[in-house]
């Protein structure tokens, strides 16, 4: 994988903070300006803007006293921080053992493959960003993953695919989700009538 | 009742308040507990919560009083979302919104119960109206999960009704930091996090340490992959590991307090922020708490997501704001750890077990357990076997009892092949061993690791090599990289693991991997790479066969590494659909409507997709 770059300045809605500065001034203040505070300050960065803006790091570093390297390497360190804008959906799917055992290796190939993205990476259309995760200590549902904060369990190659583009192309994400679980009690049925394939 | 105003200011304050809320609870007519704990919550309990706490509301009859409490992790997360109404402690499991109103009508406002929604026996079919009657919940034993599941987790009162902080008074105001510290270390109490370095001597070092201020560390960076234990207490129970830390921070002579948690839990996040607001404004935290003169205060700091954070040095750099990598450890952290100050990390389930120590005394936790491992450990019971869930039981009860009675054995009735135990760091275990004792020593002899309790059930489909090229790609990723061997030995093992499962594997590959297993234990910095070879090591030691099967014969026994194996049509369960035939990406499938269809061996790429597509079970794997 290629080294990640700093992101572009965020394309910035709020009247407010055009810069994006005096949110950073903002959470600076929430942690009293205390550079041990750098990772809960970048993760409301994160939170703010939906990634580590350029500009927003370099305020950070200047406020600080932090070299923008050291910045730099706790972002790219740390799996939570992304340097480029997420899309509009997310999907985080568990790579956990459960769920790796009854098969999300599979799921993700067909996700990247499916909307060519990488773990970490945002499609080209900018409508999903992939985030596989350690695990969601969801096992129960395994294998599962979570579509903007939606969990969708029991899981297989084809239905994962077939939940994101009705996601994709819903308006009504509510709308995507009912079919979804049509679909998966389908699956669900026939995964019960004997060996099958996890 | 007196409600509080202000905060405590002595032992009496927080008993008077205890008992008025007891007073209050006594009114009560029916309380009903909403499991919303990490296996409920997706399965869609906070509508039922939510659906209970209206009816509440809106119920006509006044005179009825009833409370919905929103509970963590109830244990049986197979059949969430679990509701369990008192009195009478009826179990209900699999409830969903639209139940709501039936539970009311019948358990509520009657004193009947919904039959369709009550645990029913696999075999006999007989329904069971309490825990009771499950046979997932015989033999467990809650320490640290007391109150998890039982209390609104939201709620410090209802902690401190059911007990709760009696043991900080207790230990305020009785005790001598030298008794805290001796009463844990009589215990016998190890920690929960992995090592199972015994707590008390760790305490005592810190006590002993020079260097002002002292620090109280609690772990909550949960990584290993298929453990939910931290989780569920820290989202359940949150106040538990708060009064353990306040104790363990008298003990040794510290006032200030991390919760260093996972971002990735943010309920967690959530429910111990609050926690520790409230216990702060009670006077439960900050100066002169109960007026005992000792200050003790609590920041939660939350993770980036890395692995190696859980590690007790990585961790401190990371509170540090710092990236989370290890250093040596000679330079013990009890001496110079966060900020270069003494520092006392334990895992946040040893922490919730002080109370319960301090509480009901050491003898008493002495008692449960084995000769070396005392008290009880929570794991999280997965992977294949039929009642996934949350279990704490005593240390010493075996796999078997733990796997078949509890988790009622394995999907399918199939055979059982091997359970993982302790994650990334620890190993599996095959049937062979399935009568030994769980506790810290065993299961170290075992090859394996008692670990945070991550506990995976695996059966005859799941491929030994598979598994251990699972564990070290996660390693592979989750390497800090500071040190070579971690970096690059671990790199190495991976690519022999991926020659092997690809069937590439040549003879010496074994030796070449013990070689690097054994530079990995004595050179790497921390345990993350010390540990690494672990589920290969143990794999290599119980399942040798299939390892050669992968390298001399290319064949992958459990048939689930793509390539060492093929597809097969089975003519007599074929109906000739032609289902298969269509989806083929590579046109391998011919056989003519209704009649059984063949796969043409040299054009199959072993893709898997009629497998997976095939409605009647006739694709075999041969």
């Amino acid at each position: 994988m290629s080294q990640p770059q700093l992101g572009p300045p965020p394309t910035c809605q709020s009247p407010e903070h055009t810069c994006g500065v005096s949110v950073v001034h903002e959470i600076i203040e929430r942690y009293g300006g205390n550079p041990e505070m750098l990772i809960p300050m970048m993760q409301d960065i994160q939170a703010a803007e939906g990634y580590l803006p350029r500009e927003h790091l370099r305020t950070l570093g200047r406020e600080l006293g932090v070299p923008l390297s050291r910045i730099y390497g706790v972002a790219t360190f740390y799996a939570a921080f992304r340097l480029q804008p997420k899309g509009k959906h997310t999907i985080t799917l568990c790579m956990g053992t459960v769920c790796y055992l009854k098969g999300a290796d599979q799921i993700s190939a067909v996700i990247q493959d499916e909307f060519q993205v990488k773990p970490g990476g945002t499609s080209p259309d900018r409508k999903f960003t992939f985030a596989p995760v350690n695990c969601l200590g969801a096992c129960a549902l395994a294998p599962v993953m979570v579509v903007d904060g939606e969990y969708f369990g029991g899981l297989s190659a084809s239905s994962a695919v077939d939940i994101l583009q009705k996601i994709a192309s819903s308006k009504k994400p509510s709308e995507a989700v009912a079919k979804a679980d049509a679909k998966q009690k389908t699956a669900a049925q026939k995964n019960g009538r004997g060996s099958q394939n996890p | 009742m007196k409600t509080l105003v202000g905060k405590f200011e002595s032992f009496t304050d927080l008993e008077q308040y205890r008992s008025a809320l007891k007073d209050r609870a006594a009114g009560v007519d029916c309380v009903i507990r909403v499991c919303c704990g990490p296996g409920c919550i997706p399965k869609g309990a906070s509508k039922v919560y939510e659906a209970f706490r209206q009816a509440a509301e809106e119920a006509d009859d006044k005179t009825v009083s009833v409370v919905p409490k929103l509970t963590g992790c109830q244990g049986l997360c197979e059949c969430g979302p679990i509701v369990t109404l008192d009195p009478g402690g009826i179990f209900y499991q699999h409830v969903q919104e639209g139940d709501v109103a039936e539970i009311w009508r019948e358990s509520v406002l009657g004193s009947g119960v919904v039959d369709r929604l009550l645990h029913h026996d696999e075999k006999t079919g007989q329904a069971a109206r309490t825990t009771e009657g499950v046979p997932f919940y015989q033999g467990h034993q809650r320490i640290a999960l007391a109150l998890c599941g039982v209390i609104d987790a939201r709620s410090i009162d209802d902690y401190i009704a059911a007990g709760g902080y009696q043991a900080l008074a207790k230990a305020l105001g009785s005790m001598k930091p030298e008794e805290v510290l001796d009463e844990v270390y009589r215990s016998g109490l190890r920690g929960r996090g992995g090592g199972g370095f015994l707590t008390g001597r760790k305490w005592r070092s810190a006590r002993e340490a020079h260097g002002e201020p002292k620090f109280v560390i609690a772990n909550g960076d949960e990584g290993d992959p298929g453990a939910f234990m931290d989780r569920a207490l820290m989202e359940g129970a949150p106040h538990a590991v708060i009064e353990g830390m306040i104790i363990g921070g008298y003990a040794i002579g510290s006032s200030n307090g991390y919760i260093y948690v996972r971002d990735e839990y943010p309920i967690a996040v959530q429910r111990l922020r609050d926690a520790v607001a409230k216990a702060r404004e009670m006077g439960l935290l900050g100066e002169n708490i109960l007026g005992s003169g000792f200050s003790f205060d609590i920041r939660i700091s939350r993770g980036g997501g890395a692995f190696v954070c859980g590690e007790s040095t990585a961790l401190m750099a990371s509170l540090e704001g710092r990236v989370g990598e290890p250093r040596a450890k000679y330079v013990h952290t009890v001496e110079f750890g966060f900020r270069n100050k003494p520092s006392l990390l334990n895992n946040v389930e040893t922490w919730a077990n002080v109370p319960a120590i301090i509480g009901r005394g050491a003898d008493w936790f002495a008692g449960i357990g084995t000769a070396k491992s005392k008290g009880t450990k929570v794991f999280s019971l997965v992977g294949k076997v039929k009642n996934t869930g949350l279990v704490e039981v005593p240390m010493g009860m075996t796999l078997r009892q733990i796997i078949y009675q509890i988790g009622g054995g394995i999907r399918g009735d199939r055979p059982f092949k091997a359970v993982q135990t302790g994650g990334p760091s620890g190993g599996c275990i095959p049937a062979a061993y399935l009568d030994e004792a769980v506790d810290f020593d065993r299961l170290t002899e075992l090859g394996s690791m008692m670990g945070s309790g991550g506990m995976i059930v695996m059966d005859e489909d799941t491929c030994m090599v598979n598994i251990a090229r699972y564990f070290l790609r996660f390693l592979k990723e989750e390497s800090c990289g500071k040190c070579t061997p971690c970096r690059e030995g671990i790199a190495q093992m991976l690519h022999i693991l991926d020659e092997i499962v690809g069937g590439r594997g040549t003879s010496g590959d074994l030796e070449r991997l013990q070689e690097l297993a054994v530079l990995l234990e004595d050179t790497a910095l921390c345990a993350l790479g010390k540990t690494a070879a672990n589920p290969v090591l143990s794999t290599v030691r119980y399942f040798r066969d299939e390892y050669q099967e992968h390298i001399e014969n290319h064949r992958c026994p459990a048939k689930e590494c793509r390539g060492l194996f093929r597809y097969q049509i089975d003519a007599a369960a074929c109906t000739g659909c032609g289902v298969c035939r269509k989806k083929c990406p590579v046109e391998a499938i011919t056989g003519k409507k209704k009649e059984p269809h063949l796969i043409d061996a040299d054009k199959c790429t072993n893709c898997g997709t009629c497998f997976d597509v095939c409605r009647f079970a006739a694709v075999k794997k041969v």
